[in-house]
């Protein structure tokens, strides 16, 4: 199973501007685990995601994926096991239509047409927009395109599920649609969040992140019901586990 | 600004379109050769942006009128000119479509006017080698005003030469030119300044962006701006000359602006006119029209005829009149019938 | 046109182009060939003709009612796009001083016909390329123009230009309108604070490129945007396009008007 096996060691990114990011990240992720990875803002959550797929190329240390060492030339290969959902939806669906956008990745795997059309369907009924298929991505409301932005990713069946802020600006409804999506995947997943209730009712584990430094990693039960480390990083307890306080 | 389907003939009309396709296909090509993959999503982005602020309007100080921004000049200083042109174009494609400025005949004439000359003449013959290595704000300003200018009053004397060849509408040549050419010097100064000014923006907040792009120092980058202003000098000359040639071919329309601004009136040139149009009407109205290719230029020549009534069959225009009346009635019946039917069907 | 009536105009017309009539279940090549035969075909009249250019109005009429398009939509953007025909098209009667009789015992100058002339050429021809658009999605038209020809990578810059416009007008909208607020009802804003907007709407444009760009690598983009659609011709297309070339040529070279008006009088005795 070590085609599902996430790992970084001793990863170090500097920024042309000189901003150190990332201050010597290990970890390791295996099959089918699903992480979280919290921290204050500028803790370098994003610059860790963007490594997982090769966007960013480590100033030193070593990211692999499966068997693979991610380097220049094998950024194509790592891109077809990891899978990134972006912040922002608009960002990602760049096509005409709906089925346009999710077709995108397994056209660019190189599939015929008709296992195209299959992948396709099959992601769009998973994230529940099957009907949306013919509809340009302007006509969608904000869930709607962060579910469409979920199918375009695993219409490529990626090994692993990298997710950033995958709630954000979502209504309550849409939001728990999301977590109920990410609940019925069964990929590696690893999801970077502020919202610290749908990182508990999604993952099994946590990594705190701080400085570009990781400062924790255990079970997310454990890390998320700590106050006094979460406090430490500009973070509340999740909201199911607060006791709602007597107004005085 | 924008060239209309009603003032343009088949011949006018498709010949402009051949040349935009034309330089569609060019600059597609060329562009493919060395495509940067990044630029893909750029230039449909900017196409985005370029039209969005186009639709914001600001009024200039002292005039109370509005003007915006063209937008060519920037997006050739950051994609260069090929990616610039197949950019405007996708702009002004979008404009016709959504907004319907002009109609589909005339999208081949704009396209040419508006994306041709800023990218293909204005901006390497004069935004590159005045603005130098892009660093000096004073050679920015005067690099956007000199191709703002020039490349709107390309794009102006287009417009009139293209209504002109089509001779439907019946302004002069000459006239059209006057009113023309100083409107849109006015937008150039103006466009020039705007351009400068987010030019400006950009560099002092990233100005990798712009650094980024060139590829190669400009040609002439060196050159000193007093040589390039009198070479510049020189080509206005020349032009302006070709353009009082070329108005001359039509003294009619020269000689009436120049008689209306003296207060001479135009009396001789209409005597000429009159023969002509009630000709050219008699045709018209017989039974089979079919002259409507024939540029005015033959008709303008005058000639020594002795002035006629039109001999209209008083009996032909009423059956016309009535099956014109009737033909209408039907034509919106139908419509309307459809659309009736279509709502008491629908639940 | 004000920045949020012009927004919500082209909302509008592409809300319209994506509905499910007859009319917009044609090809696009048909209606984008019909379109510019019709454009050809109107335009191809003499300046003083105007009688065998109202039969051409059952183009536009039939398109817009069996394609279910407001008429008065319509047929507001066509005044509103007229001023600088119009501005052209009056200085005519100026031009063109000949007297000339259009019914017995009526007569203006011929510069009044040939202006009137423009105007019907110009509603003929603007609603005709408006009705193209509402009966056919931006997408659709750009893969009809792809099979008709057109280079891969312009098609390709049009799509991305409009995906993009919606989410680009509204970042402006919300520029401007911040803009107008602090602008304590002067209307509208001088240059300098149009640079800034401008400028600032310009750097967030380059940004966001460059987030599309990763997120197109992340799927694995090579440098060709691919295509999967493959859309064949069928029967109701090519029976449309015959059928309006066909009507188009009718009346173009026989003088409609005139053959009924004549059939008229002479059944009236």
């Amino acid at each position: 199973m070590s085609h599902h096996l996430l790992e970084f060691k001793d990863v170090r990114f500097r920024y042309p501007d000189g901003t150190e990011a990332l201050k010597g990240v290990t970890f390791l992720i295996t099959h089918g685990e699903s992480v979280g990875i919290v921290g204050a803002n500028g803790a370098g959550k994003s610059t860790l995601l963007l490594h997982m797929n090769g966007h960013l190329l480590p100033t030193s240390g070593a990211v692999t994926v499966g068997e693979v060492p991610l380097g220049m030339d094998t950024r194509p290969e790592i891109r077809r096991k990891v899978g990134v959902v972006f912040q922002n939806p608009d960002d990602q669906l760049f096509m005409p239509t709906v089925f346009d956008d999710v077709a995108f990745g397994p056209l660019n795997l190189g599939l015929p047409p008709d296992r195209v059309r299959e992948r396709v369907h099959e992601a769009l009924r998973q994230v529940g927009a099957l009907a949306l298929a013919d509809k340009p991505p302007h006509h969608l409301s904000g869930g709607e395109k962060s579910a469409v932005a979920i199918a375009t990713v695993i219409a490529m069946k990626p090994d692993i599920l990298v997710m950033d802020e995958p709630a954000a600006s979502l209504d309550p409804k849409s939001r728990r649609s999301v977590i109920g999506i990410l609940n019925s995947f069964h990929h590696s997943k690893i999801v970077a969040s502020h919202d610290l209730d749908l990182i508990l009712d999604v993952c099994a584990r946590c990594l705190v992140i701080r400085d570009g430094a990781i400062v924790a990693d255990g079970p997310a039960e454990e890390i998320l019901s700590d106050a006094t480390l979460l406090a430490e990083n500009n973070l509340e307890l999740p909201l199911t586990l607060q006791g709602r306080p007597a107004k005085q | 600004m924008h060239m209309a389907d009603a003032l343009l003939s088949p011949a006018v009309g498709g010949a402009f379109w051949a040349g935009t396709v034309g330089a569609i296909g060019y600059a597609s090509k060329k562009l493919k050769e060395r495509l940067d993959d990044r630029r893909i999503p750029l230039m449909g982005v900017l196409g985005a942006f370029i039209f969005a602020s186009q639709m914001i309007n600001f009024t200039i100080p002292g005039t109370g009128s509005s003007g915006h921004l063209g937008g060519g000049m920037i997006l050739a200083v950051l994609l260069g000119p090929h990616a610039a042109f197949l950019v405007m174009a996708s702009v002004l494609a979008v404009q016709a479509l959504f907004f319907a400025d002009g109609g589909l005949l005339a999208l081949g004439c704009n396209i040419w006017n508006l994306g041709i000359y800023p990218c293909f003449v204005a901006w390497p013959l004069i935004y590159r080698p005045l603005a130098g290595d892009g660093r000096s704000p004073r050679r920015i300003l005067v690099a956007s005003l000199a191709s703002g200018v020039v490349g709107l009053q390309l794009g102006a004397l287009s417009v009139v030469l293209q209504t002109s060849l089509s001779g439907v509408a019946a302004l002069p040549f000459g006239a059209f030119l006057l009113i023309m050419q100083p409107i849109h010097l006015a937008i150039g100064i103006v466009e020039g300044f705007v351009t400068a000014g987010v030019i400006h923006y950009v560099r002092a907040a990233r100005p990798e962006i712009l650094d980024g792009t060139a590829s190669s120092p400009p040609p002439g980058a060196g050159v000193s701006l007093r040589n390039l202003s009198i070479g510049f000098l020189a080509l206005a000359i020349v032009a302006g000359g070709a353009l009082s040639w070329l108005a001359s071919v039509r003294p009619d329309g020269l000689e009436w602006s120049i008689g209306k601004v003296t207060g001479k009136g135009g009396l001789p040139e209409r005597e000429h006119e009159v023969p002509l149009a009630l000709k050219s009407l008699q045709k018209r109205t017989a039974f089979l029209p079919g002259y409507g290719f024939k540029p005015p230029a033959n008709e303008a020549k005058p000639k020594e005829e002795a002035p006629s009534w039109p001999n209209i069959d008083a009996g032909a225009s009423i059956s016309g009149l009535i099956g014109g009346f009737l033909v209408l009635v039907v034509t919106f019946g139908i419509g309307w019938a459809i659309r009736a039917f279509r709502g008491r069907s629908a639940p | 046109m004000s920045f949020e009536a012009a927004y919500s105009g082209l909302g509008r017309l592409d809300r319209l182009s994506y509905r499910d009539t007859m009319i917009h279940r044609l090809d696009p090549r048909a209606k984008v060939v019909a379109t510019m035969l019709f454009a050809v075909a109107v335009v191809s009249f003499p300046r003083y003709e105007i009688l065998s250019l109202l039969p051409f109005f059952l183009f536009p009429v039939l398109i817009g009612a069996a394609g279910d398009i407001p008429a008065g939509f319509i047929a507001r953007k066509v005044v509103a796009v007229s001023p600088f025909a119009i501005f052209v098209g009056m200085l005519n009667p100026l031009f063109d001083s000949a007297v000339v009789a259009i019914a017995p015992g009526v007569s203006v100058s011929a510069g009044w016909v040939s202006f009137a002339s423009i105007l019907v050429k110009f509603a003929l021809t603007i609603s005709a390329a408006l009705l193209l658009v509402a009966t056919t999605s931006f997408p659709g038209i750009c893969r009809g123009l792809r099979r008709l020809g057109l280079p891969a990578l312009f098609v390709s810059q049009l799509l991305f230009l409009y995906r993009y416009l919606f989410v680009l007008l509204e970042e402006a909208m919300r520029v401007v309108r911040a803009r107008e607020m602090r602008s304590f009802g002067k209307r509208g804003a001088g240059a300098r604070v149009f640079v800034r907007v401008v400028g600032t709407l310009f750097l967030r444009t380059v940004e966001r490129a460059e987030r599309i760009y990763g997120a197109m690598l992340a799927r694995g983009f090579r440098g060709e945007v691919p295509s999967m659609r493959q859309e064949t011709l069928r029967t109701s297309d090519v029976v449309f396009v015959a059928a309006a070339g066909g009507f188009f040529a009718l009346c173009r070279f026989v003088p409609v008007p005139q053959t009924i008006g004549r059939l008229i009088r002479g059944l009236a005795g």
